[in-house]
């Protein structure tokens, strides 16, 4: 029986699986690269919002502390979006007649909220409390970025299950002291590693074991 | 049946069995796809979230008025209001008026006079916490009138540190903080009950700090106690506070 393949269809056959392995490799890298992209995670998108409201201006210039208006965050799931109220205990005063404001007073004056974007938005199965991230040494900037230098708020952190893992497999290299919470200037290399680890323990925060168990956060 | 086929025939009807497998396939994953953003976007309320079916368009609803959550009857009149228990709503309140012709109220009869919680270190740093949360931004940093958002053009408010208010009941700055004063909106829906009281702790102790005269403010409010309590002898801590109490 005559040869059905030429000599050389070998190396052909040889060139084919290495180019299945790489096209293939390069394909999942892509996958993996594309599901992280701030394209499908939003990630770094500044919403536009119903009021021209500046962190940048409020916090970075102002100083005014995060718990003015997210009064929440030390007790509840949510850190909480603050009434209009809130606004209008210096903007009855400051800025009163802008037409910047305007969404705002017509909130007040209608007793109807402002429809705010939400900017951070977890999927429904996972399971979040700010008071327990706070109360165990997770500052504001850790998850949120320096909000200070946001004049809009965007999403500083994909939000994906894998970011999330990655701190609680090891809390101890972003927790820092309770005084700091709030500042967000902090830098995690502002402790060494050893203030960090007694830090955790200080806490009494949970073991790895405990903390990556898929009912902490999937309830 | 099968065995009477011509082969071909059979070969045919297999063909549609492999394609429908195919699309069953390929229809499931879709469905999975489906599945994700389902889980993703439950469809049930989380806080602040809008509603079709209350009126108001919120998902978060007000108790009924007049509701009283168990636990939170809050009969203690003095902790939850600052004000004094069966004390006469119209008692005379003097008041003077200052040069550019507003009312200055002098005297606070309704207020209550003592902490309604004890005095600890813990609420005075409690307080001072919360203060600087809340009040900094337009009180300053020691209560005179000058944060930051007085800076930007707030009316500047009267400083802490005059006879009136080292004179008023600590009843008088829970009110204030609760119900609010002049162009200053009330804090209750901001501060709970307890920081507030802490807050007017941490006031005294700021009153005290710019006026260090025992004899013009609240014995037991001064944050003196507690600082003698960690650079003095223990005998002083003790008989200080009996002192001033006795002075008031």
């Amino acid at each position: 029986m005559a040869q059905l393949f030429h000599r050389g269809a070998n190396n052909i056959v040889k060139a084919s699986l290495a180019l299945v392995v790489i096209l293939g490799g390069t394909a999942f890298y892509a996958y993996t690269q594309i599901a992280r992209s701030s394209y499908l995670t939003n990630r770094y998108l500044e919403r536009q919002q119903p009021v021209q409201f500046s962190h940048r201006h409020h916090v970075g210039d102002d100083g005014i502390d995060c718990r003015y208006c997210h009064t929440s965050v030390e007790s509840g799931a949510s850190a909480g979006i603050p009434p209009t109220q809130t606004c209008m205990n210096c903007h009855n005063q400051l800025w009163a007649d802008s037409p910047y404001l305007e969404p705002v007073k017509a909130s007040y004056r209608d007793n109807k909220p402002i429809k705010w974007e939400r900017v951070h938005d977890l999927p429904g199965f996972a399971y979040f409390n700010h008071s327990i991230h706070v109360a165990k040494g997770v500052g504001c900037s850790t998850c949120h970025g320096q909000i200070d230098n946001m004049p809009s708020v965007y999403q500083e952190n994909t939000l994906q299950m894998e970011w999330c893992l990655s701190c609680h497999r090891n809390p101890e290299q972003f927790i820092r002291p309770k005084s700091e919470i709030y500042n967000m200037d902090w830098k995690d290399s502002d402790l060494t590693a050893d203030e960090r680890n007694k830090l955790k323990t200080d806490y009494k925060i949970r073991s790895r074991e405990l903390l990556t168990s898929c009912s902490t956060c999937h309830r | 049946m099968l065995r009477n086929k011509p082969r071909a025939e059979v070969m045919k009807s297999r063909i549609p069995g492999r394609t429908l497998a195919v699309a069953a396939c390929i229809l499931t994953l879709l469905f999975s796809v489906g599945c994700r953003y389902d889980m993703q976007d439950q469809p049930r309320y989380k806080q602040y979230k809008s509603s079709e079916f209350f009126g108001d368009g919120k998902a978060m609803q007000d108790p009924p008025d007049g509701t009283v959550a168990r636990g939170q009857l809050q009969e203690n009149k003095a902790l939850y209001t600052g004000k004094k228990e069966g004390v006469d709503i119209n008692a005379p309140v003097e008041s003077t008026t200052d040069a550019k012709g507003n009312t200055i109220v002098a005297t606070f009869p309704n207020d209550v006079e003592e902490l309604p919680l004890p005095l600890t270190k813990e609420l005075l740093e409690r307080g001072e916490q919360r203060y600087r949360v809340f009040c900094i931004v337009c009180h300053g940093p020691v209560g005179k009138g000058d944060g930051m958002v007085v800076r930007r053009g707030y009316p500047q408010p009267t400083t802490y540190h005059d006879d009136r208010l080292r004179n008023a009941p600590v009843g008088h700055f829970f009110d204030v903080i609760t119900n609010g004063w002049g162009k200053m909106n009330g804090y209750s829906s901001q501060i709970p009950v307890a920081d507030r009281w802490a807050i007017v702790a941490y006031i005294r102790a700021l009153q005290a700090s710019q006026n260090p005269n025992p004899k013009s403010v609240t014995a037991g409010d001064t944050p003196g106690a507690n600082e003698t309590k960690t650079d003095g002898n223990q005998e002083s801590t003790n008989t200080e506070p009996a002192a001033n109490g006795g002075a008031k």
